[in-house]
């Protein structure tokens, strides 16, 4: 290609355009964020520039008229099982700039995807299944410290024991961090406003909380992580709980980089800090190199809001991952979440991305177990993240011995993303990942709110009739019910950390 | 005059210059029902317009304003006022002066220079309710009474 480098020519995808069915309309050309859509006045023809499609998908939605697809480039590298485009690509990639591959999302490795592999259990003749349309059907999860002893009055009835402060969830399934500035306001306002309507929490992540968030206090976590941005008091106080991020399952070990050209006004001001200056946060809290450093941050924090705030911790998924939980809740934690290596991110290492961490599941079990094994797991409740596609997943975790589970590129993709990794570019077409003007209004708030409604109340249903089909009429008594999964084609090894049987078992 | 008029509102901050407007109301306004015919074999052009620069974008259509000047303008009495404040345009009565076009102050009222006539919403009067804003993907346009 003229004035470009020979590699730019083995792009991955193209635009193919139905000339008859394009009207011109130039729908596309002002829908594409990648300068990859152009319309010629001379030819009067829309053309592309393939080698700048990401397959984000945007001109094929919204052409009115059915005339595009973005397809895979046919033309391929020789077959190679070892030599894989992605590979060649990368070196390209890679000797071009010198740099280190940034992307987003998350990991898109086939790594084994544990509750593929799991089954659940119904009831047959010998105990009866509930329809839940019928019958009470319950979801509730309390996320928070509960007592080891309960003590009843002298009536034996009521009872005497006070419990801390627990935070009341209609449905097991929270909104997972994603900060303002990794994400835009209007996506944000969104979760802020599905959560409060549907009884859930939402989480601010790193990036503080915009004033205009204030008015949903009760249902936000706010995230206190190693950049510390936006954290005062107020912010502290203005929440349902407060959750301090160690790591995230997209980028175990490493920090984040906000670059300063999207520090807007709105995000300075959210973060507290200058416009224009680079967010970054770094890979370890500065103070925080031992567990008793954490429980000093955990207890500065209940201090400083009156111990009335469960404090969370998410950690990312890593190898000794049973043995780091059982620290954070001696720590004194109210609950541990777990990203798993799957779990998203707006900007990481692209090896960082696909090669560190471990499965989510595998993490479930082995800390749940862990917990029980040391007398600690009433203390600490545990929720999951990290590639949570469906209700099914969900309801597999919490059998596994999760409490509740975080959700994030599912509230992204139901806002319309189509998983295209561009999110660190900040030119999202979708305008989710972005906060230039021109794009984020492209996400209606009213819209998307309504949208994740749906979802949170159509996963909720399918709980139920899964629950249902089991015999069980509560949420409660599936948690850690490892016995009503099977598993097929793992290994006994797999199974022992999973701790459920084989099917046939 | 009591005017009780709908009209298509549209909203700025939500209009993501899809062109839907356009297209479905060209679809609407053909002979064939099909937006590829009614671009390609009829010629026909949209009456709402996407107007965009930079982040800004907003669909812009006629207003039917209290004192249209296209009215004033119009030389051949095709323009009319209804008792409600709808401005309507007879295409058959125009003879294609081109005032009305030249004296709106939106750009809402266009020529349609091959076949001698301006052209202009006419709030889907045949179809009742504005296919605009029932296509517009992100609720930018939206059907309410005068304000």
């Amino acid at each position: 290609m003229l004035f470009k480098k020979p590699q730019v020519a083995f792009y991955p995808f193209m635009v193919l355009r139905d000339d008859y069915k394009c009207v011109r309309c130039k729908s596309c050309v002002d829908q594409c964020s990648f300068n990859a859509t152009y319309y010629d006045e001379d030819l009067d023809a829309i053309l592309n520039h393939h080698e700048n499609c990401v397959n984000c998908k945007r001109c094929e939605a919204f052409c009115p008229t059915d005339a595009i697809k973005v397809v895979k480039n046919p033309s391929t590298f020789h077959p190679d099982a070892n030599w894989t485009a992605e590979a060649i690509r990368d070196i390209h990639t890679q000797m071009l700039t010198g740099a280190v591959i940034l992307t987003s999302t998350g990991n898109d490795k086939p790594i084994r995807n544990y509750f593929d592999h799991l089954l659940l259990d119904a009831c047959q003749v010998t105990n009866p299944p509930i329809d839940p349309l019928r019958e009470p059907m319950e979801l509730k999860t309390f996320i928070g410290r509960k007592r080891d002893d309960i003590q009843f009055d002298e009536d034996g009835i009521n009872i005497k024991t006070k419990i801390g402060k627990q935070l009341e969830l209609e449905i097991p399934v929270i909104f997972s961090a994603m900060s303002y500035g990794s994400i835009n306001l209007n996506l944000q306002k969104a979760m802020a406003r599905a959560a409060k309507e549907f009884g859930t929490l939402w989480n601010t992540g790193e990036g503080g909380l915009h004033k205009s968030l204030k008015e949903f206090k009760d249902c936000t976590i706010v995230q206190v992580a190693s950049g510390r941005f936006g954290v005062d008091l107020d912010y502290l106080e203005t929440s349902a709980a407060i959750e301090i991020k160690i790591g995230q399952g997209a980028k175990p070990g490493i920090g984040g980089h906000l670059p300063g050209e999207k520090v807007n006004e709105g995000i300075a001001e959210t973060r507290m800090i200058p416009v224009g200056s680079d967010a970054i946060s770094p890979a370890p809290h500065h103070d925080i190199y031992s567990i008793e450093d954490l429980r000093q941050l955990i207890y500065a924090l209940k201090e400083a809001t009156n111990y009335e705030k469960p404090v969370f911790v998410k950690i990312a998924a890593v190898h000794n991952v049973a043995a780091i939980a059982c620290g954070i809740a001696h720590a004194g934690a109210d609950a541990i979440a777990i990203d798993g290596v799957r779990g998203g991110t707006g900007a990481t290492p692209k090896s960082l991305r696909d090669h560190v961490g471990i499965p989510i599941e595998l993490a479930i079990a082995a800390v749940d177990d862990r917990l029980r094994k040391e007398g600690l797991r009433n203390e600490v409740s545990l929720i999951a993240a990290g590639g949570f596609r469906s209700a099914v997943d969900v309801l597999k975790a919490i059998a596994l011995g999760a409490d509740a589970v975080y959700i994030g590129t599912v509230a992204k993709i139901a806002a319309g993303c189509t998983q295209c990794q561009q999110c660190h570019t900040g030119r999202c077409a979708w305008g989710i990942t972005t906060n230039d003007p021109k794009l984020a209004k492209r996400l209606n708030p009213d819209i998307v709110a309504e949208n994740l409604y749906n979802l949170l109340r159509a996963w909720a249903h399918d709980i139920k009739e899964l629950l249902g089909a089991m015999g069980i009429n509560a949420i409660e008594s599936i948690k850690g019910n490892r016995l009503r999964l099977r598993s097929w084609g793992l290994t006994e090894q797999e199974n022992k950390i999973l701790g459920v049987l084989p099917a046939g078992m | 005059m009591e005017r009780k008029l709908m009209k298509v509102y549209p909203i700025e901050e939500n209009c993501i210059s899809c062109r839907y407007c356009e297209v479905a109301c060209t679809m609407v306004h053909s002979e064939s029902q099909d937006p590829v015919k009614a671009y390609k074999l009829e010629g026909l052009k949209p009456r709402p317009t996407v107007e965009v620069k930079g982040a800004v974008s907003i669909s812009v259509m006629c207003r039917h304003c209290k004192h249209p000047f296209c009215f004033d303008a119009c030389i051949s009495g095709a323009i009319t006022v209804d008792e409600n404040g709808k401005v309507n345009l007879d295409e058959d009565r125009c003879v294609g002066c081109w005032n009305c076009v030249l004296v709106c102050p939106f750009g809402a009222a266009h020529p349609f220079v091959e076949r001698k006539h301006s052209f202009k919403c006419d709030l889907c009067e045949e179809r009742g309710f504005p296919a605009c804003v029932e296509a517009c993907p992100n609720r930018a346009l939206i059907y309410d009474f005068e304000r």
